[in-house]
């Protein structure tokens, strides 16, 4: 199923635990490194690169491809995914042999046959959406920069 | 956790969009974080920070946590991605040009906008190198025709002061998008209780908060929201889509999507600039907002009556009747001696340079602001020496009807 209401993306977020994620990079400039040093540090993630250039990113081990990811920890609960569009099709191919339940493409990672496959797969798909813009809307830290989380609520949650 | 899957309405976030309870304590009220900097848990966080690679604050020009829950509130009642705080409304738009344009850019702006916003935009922003055209509001030919490449955003006001004309955003916004460029609307005179310029395709709304969104004339300030939705990287904004000397070598459009454009406004532009929101004006501003809906009601209505009533007078020679809002001019047929003897009679009505407030307000321009110019010059620069502006407010509306029938009545024709 595609998801696209920010209550959806918040079960997605609550309920996934290992995530891989497919071209992190080692490059503090670019967005998927970024993504990355986010996502490593909160609590109940247990985040992967999955990169075959790369050894390992700020001493966690990269694995050169999910096959080989799965091979070790089994299916991910969730693979982000930052890749050019015309590679997209090999990635969601692989991302269904090793059973991945949902699949996140991030901003601009946009090929509508890779989604339709991952759709038709039943895997739960993210499309141009940012998992740490995400994660942050629920836990606060969008809030602090003035952006619209478009949450509502009365209810006292203490951090 | 939330299971709400509800959509607000529009009285329902102006008082609880931005303002969960506080985390901290509880607090139903928004607290005053009155505090110029934020301990940080470690030097890891720190960095992390410092390279917006996670979410928090680090020191109060840059954001804090009282401003914040004021963006996020405009930003919900606009119905924008997100919005940033400016200490004026002067501040917002200059900060919003900076985001965009740098010199040897260029702007497309309605005439008879905000004298203030002339002068910033024909006279400050122009020694800063970007260049101003200035185009009637009714010619959208002359808007298009107007557009260089080196244009950076097309700007308009939802209603025009004094003249109370309104701007067809839909199809500026549509003109703006076929050329690749942004429109900003500023819309401070209809607030988004009566126009929300993004639902007709703006990109950018400014505000000066200092007027309806603050409401008791208390607090100067300003605020800008962005849609999320404009191409910033459609290869017309190097500042947004090429790697910034401000920020790391951070290509803001690449790292922060649909952010790009709040991202760099806040980290380079209201860092650099130093305009920040005070954190008891944000707090002032939200108490405003609490009630916007409700005043703008009782504005509107008022303001209906009372142009319906000069409209009986023998002294008035004519009403601008307000098509959206409160605020509205109208002409003595005495000429200019006459305007000052209006405004010399009135009891109730406050003569002052400001509008927006819960408080009625009458300014003669030809008296005033505009005093050291003749009657010719007066009329070319589009002020007609026997206009009159009022800001309608809140009071009785018969008390507001009997001060200014006094007023007329010592005035005279």
């Amino acid at each position: 199923m595609i998801l696209t209401t920010r209550w959806q993306l918040r079960d997605l977020l609550e309920r996934v635990h290992a995530i891989a994620m497919v071209g992190a990079s080692a490059n503090p400039l670019r967005p998927s490194y970024t993504v990355f040093s986010y996502l490593r540090r909160q609590p109940g993630y247990e985040v992967t690169p999955i990169n075959p250039t790369l050894g390992a990113i700020d001493g966690i081990k990269a694995f050169p491809s999910l096959t080989a990811y799965a091979a070790q920890f089994g299916p991910p609960d969730v693979v982000d995914v930052f890749r050019k569009p015309s590679e997209l099709v090999a990635v969601v191919n692989e991302a269904i042999a090793v059973k991945a339940r949902a699949i996140w493409f991030q901003y601009g990672v946009i090929n509508p046959e890779a989604i339709a496959r991952a759709d038709a797969a039943e895997m739960d798909v993210v499309v141009d959406r940012c998992m740490k813009v995400e994660h942050a809307r629920f836990r606060g830290g969008l809030a602090t920069s003035g952006m619209n989380t478009g949450l509502i609520t009365s209810r006292w949650r203490s951090p | 956790m939330i299971k709400q899957a509800r959509e607000f309405g529009f009285e329902t976030r102006a008082l609880h969009a931005g303002a969960p309870p506080d985390p901290a304590t509880g607090s139903r009220a928004v607290p005053i974080y009155q505090t110029a900097a934020y301990v940080f848990g470690s030097t890891e966080q720190a960095a992390e920070l410092f390279a917006l690679r996670s979410y928090g604050h680090i020191y109060s020009r840059i954001s804090n946590p009282t401003v914040a829950a004021f963006e996020e509130r405009m930003a919900s009642l606009e119905g924008g991605l997100g919005a940033v705080a400016f200490s004026s409304g002067l501040a917002t738009q200059l900060c919003m040009v900076l985001s965009v344009a740098q010199a040897g850019d260029h702007i497309v702006c309605t005439q008879n906008v905000y004298g203030g916003t002339v002068t910033q935009l024909s006279v400050t922003v122009k020694r800063m190198g970007i260049a101003t055209t200035f185009v009637p509001v009714e010619d959208l030919d002359g808007v298009r025709a107007a557009v260089r490449p080196e244009t950076k955003l097309v700007f308009v006001e939802t209603i025009g002061n004094p003249s109370g004309a309104l701007a067809d955003i839909r199809a500026f916004a549509e003109l703006a998008h076929d050329v690749g460029l942004p429109l900003v609307v500023d819309n401070t005179f209809a607030t988004p209780y009566l126009c929300r310029p993004i639902e007709h395709g703006a990109d950018i709304v400014v505000h000066s908060a200092t007027k309806f969104i603050n409401g008791h004339g208390t607090t100067i300030g300003g605020v800008l929201v962005e849609s999320g939705k404009f191409p910033w990287d459609n290869g017309r904004f190097p500042l947004l889509s090429q790697p910034s000397p401000g920020y790391h070598q951070k290509v803001f459009t690449e790292t922060f999507g649909e952010y790009a454009f709040l991202m760099r406004a806040r980290a380079e532009v209201l860092r650099d600039v130093g305009a920040q929101m005070a954190p008891l004006d944000a707090w002032l501003l939200l108490q405003g907002l609490e009630t916007l809906a409700l005043r703008m009601d009782r504005h509107v209505r008022n303001a209906r009556e009372i142009a319906a009533f000069l409209q009986t007078r023998p002294e008035v020679a004519w009403v601008r009747e307000p098509k959206l809002g409160s605020i509205f001019t109208f002409g003595l047929r005495g000429g200019r001696d006459a305007g000052r003897r209006f405004i010399d009679a009135l009891e109730l009505w406050s003569h002052l340079a400001n509008v927006g407030d819960s408080k009625s307000l009458v300014i003669h321009p030809a008296s005033t602001t505009h005093s050291q110019l003749s009657d010719d010059e007066l009329r070319k620069a589009g002020v007609e020496p026997e206009s009159v502006r009022l800001s309608v407010g809140l009071e009785d509306a018969g008390d507001l009807i009997w001060d200014l029938q006094n007023a007329l009545e010592k005035a005279g024709a």
